[in-house]
């Protein structure tokens, strides 16, 4: 990050952007902040603010007591993490035949990769279902994760990558006598890390979250993720206990939130790199 | 390269991930499009082809007019705001403000956030009688008004939560592409006397361009893609009037299990994404090629 030390504008009114910017901050962070209000209190203040208000971690425990939440983390952990190998490898190796090789039908190729950028597999639901019924994978983590395994954006990403290593470099390489694939490993994946890492970070908060597409295919606790789990469990309830799901919402979130503090700065230079402006 | 493997190499590094593009992408899309001119099968009876039925009926169906026309809305009223917003959010973070990194995360939050878990939160906000809204606007002796009740207001209080959702997710694109400005046309914009918002709309908003038109094209993805928060919040109600033209997709293909008639309305959202898809490819990247 370029720090900014001088000011060319001169005096400009900092103090009230400064104020403006987190007034905004504080709106965009209140449903947070609700949730953790709510979470650590007792439920008489789920919706009643005052100061004096005893903490709790009761909310804690019983929301962990009402839904199988270990099962929810577990699957959750699972699709997220064969999401992501499946999708690493995939999309390695298909941005590698783009901007390394040159052949005959590699821009209609290319096309057909990016389509699946505008239509994704949430909007096929009803079709993507029907295959997972026919392949006899509906309510599996697999029929979860399957449509998501080949990412035209992490094909994309890469293709531009691996484009701005130097050609010099990968034919000293064919001259010791490397493969495409030693290449490809020795040379260009190295070369690529901030990439894999902005699009892991993508990847693991887009699965992580999402919804729609699992909360059709699965039915069983045993291939619910958690985005599901929570839905099916704050909707079970005659009156819904506000302290009970922002407590599940904040556990279900705490991973990428945590994740998110820890990477911040490299994933934002990542998005720099990638040059996708 | 190896001539005689060079042929055949890219081929098989292709195929891992064409085949489950088609498999998932492809393939659904044309057999979309051909199960939309066949009734649905129902217990005994097969599928049988009953020509542009589905659409004929889908032109008289009030709720996918309402379903369609919320959906402009939508968009219409969540892309132009998340993108202000966002690149507002964008200048100030990469500014000296005080607690930058701080702001950063809290613009960001709702990004990383399960739209699901917060949709609960967002659900508590608009509640009538305690909801935090109600609150507040009864400290200010405000009438009660349900929120989500009012097929007037529901649509409204929908994109509020999409807009903050958004504007943080398009915030980090934003933020990527005002760091690669060189800090010396800052600096000489401020030579020259530049104010802050000349130096904004002369040099940052024009060499912002290529990024807005990214973010425009993933926006209007978005708004014909988010729904999650339309099924935990209000399931399209009251009265459709929150339904959009995925989560109707949704209620007819998975609660009412008409796939053919589901089908239908699929293709016009298809057909929605191919205009999006056309503009970009033929006019956006005339200037902007995949090289």
């Amino acid at each position: 990050m370029i720090p900014q030390t001088s000011n060319p504008f001169g005096e400009r009114n900092r103090t009230l952007e400064t104020l403006s910017a987190w007034v905004l901050g504080l709106l965009w962070l209140l449903p947070l902040l609700y949730a953790i209000w709510t979470a650590f209190h007792p439920a008489e203040f789920a919706t009643r603010f005052s100061l004096t208000a005893p903490l709790t971690l009761k909310n804690f425990a019983n929301a962990w007591d009402a839904a199988p939440f270990p099962r929810y983390f577990l699957n959750t952990f699972l699709l997220v993490t064969m999401i992501l190998a499946a999708q690493m490898v995939l999309a390695t190796l298909a941005a590698y035949a783009f901007a390394r090789f040159e052949f005959r039908g590699s821009n209609l190729m290319f096309m057909l990769v990016l389509l699946q950028l505008m239509v994704m597999p949430d909007i096929l639901i009803v079709e993507n279902y029907n295959t997972m019924n026919l392949l006899g994978l509906r309510d599996t983590i697999l029929s979860i994760g399957l449509p998501y395994f080949a990412s035209a954006f992490g094909i994309f990403l890469l293709r531009q990558t691996f484009k701005t290593v130097p050609r010099e470099l990968d034919e000293a390489a064919t001259v010791e006598g490397a493969s495409a694939l030693q290449i490809l490993m020795q040379v260009y994946v190295p070369l690529a890390k901030p990439i894999y890492i902005a699009f892991g970070l993508v990847s693991i908060s887009t699965h992580w979250n999402n919804f729609l597409w699992p909360l059709i295919v699965t039915n069983s606790v045993e291939s619910r993720p958690l985005t599901v789990g929570l839905q099916v469990f704050s909707s079970t309830d005659q009156g819904v206990d506000w302290s009970i799901i922002t407590a599940a919402t904040l556990m279900t979130s705490a991973p990428l939130l945590l994740a998110f503090l820890l990477f911040q700065r490299q994933f934002v230079q990542s998005f720099m790199r990638a040059g996708i402006r | 390269m190896n001539r005689t493997h060079s042929s055949i190499t890219p081929w098989l590094l292709l195929l891992p991930a064409m085949t489950l593009l088609v498999a998932f992408t492809h393939y659904p899309a044309v057999a979309t499009f051909w199960h939309s001119f066949f009734s649905t099968p129902k217990g005994a009876n097969p599928a049988v082809f009953v020509g542009l039925e589905n659409y004929a009926l889908m032109a008289d169906d009030p709720v996918f007019w309402r379903a369609f026309t919320n959906n402009l809305w939508f968009a219409l009223g969540t892309i132009p705001v998340s993108i202000a917003l966002a690149i507002l959010m964008a200048l100030w973070v990469n500014d000296r403000l005080m607690g930058r990194g701080l702001l950063r995360l809290a613009y960001f939050t709702p990004t990383v956030l399960p739209m699901i878990a917060v949709a609960n939160i967002w659900l508590f906000f608009y509640t009538p009688q305690y909801g935090l809204l109600e609150q507040l606007t009864g400290a200010l002796g405000l009438p009660s008004h349900n929120w989500l009740g009012n097929p007037n207001t529901v649509l409204g209080a929908m994109m509020v939560v999409a807009i903050w959702k958004e504007a943080g997710f398009f915030m980090i694109f934003y933020l990527a592409a005002l760091q690669q400005i060189s800090p010396v046309l800052a600096e000489a914009a401020g030579l020259e006397g530049a104010s802050r918002w000349q130096y904004f709309r002369m040099v940052q908003f024009p060499l912002l361009m290529p990024t807005t038109l990214f973010v425009l094209i993933n926006a209007l993805i978005n708004s014909f893609r988010l729904v999650d928060h339309i099924v935990v919040m209000t399931k399209g109600g009251p009265d459709n009037a929150s339904s959009l033209l995925l989560y109707y997709i949704y209620e007819v293909g998975f609660a009412f299990w008409d796939s053919s008639y589901a089908a239908a309305l699929t293709v016009v959202l298809l057909a929605m994404l191919g205009v999006i898809a056309f503009v970009k490819f033929r006019i956006l990247d005339r200037r902007t090629h995949y090289q």
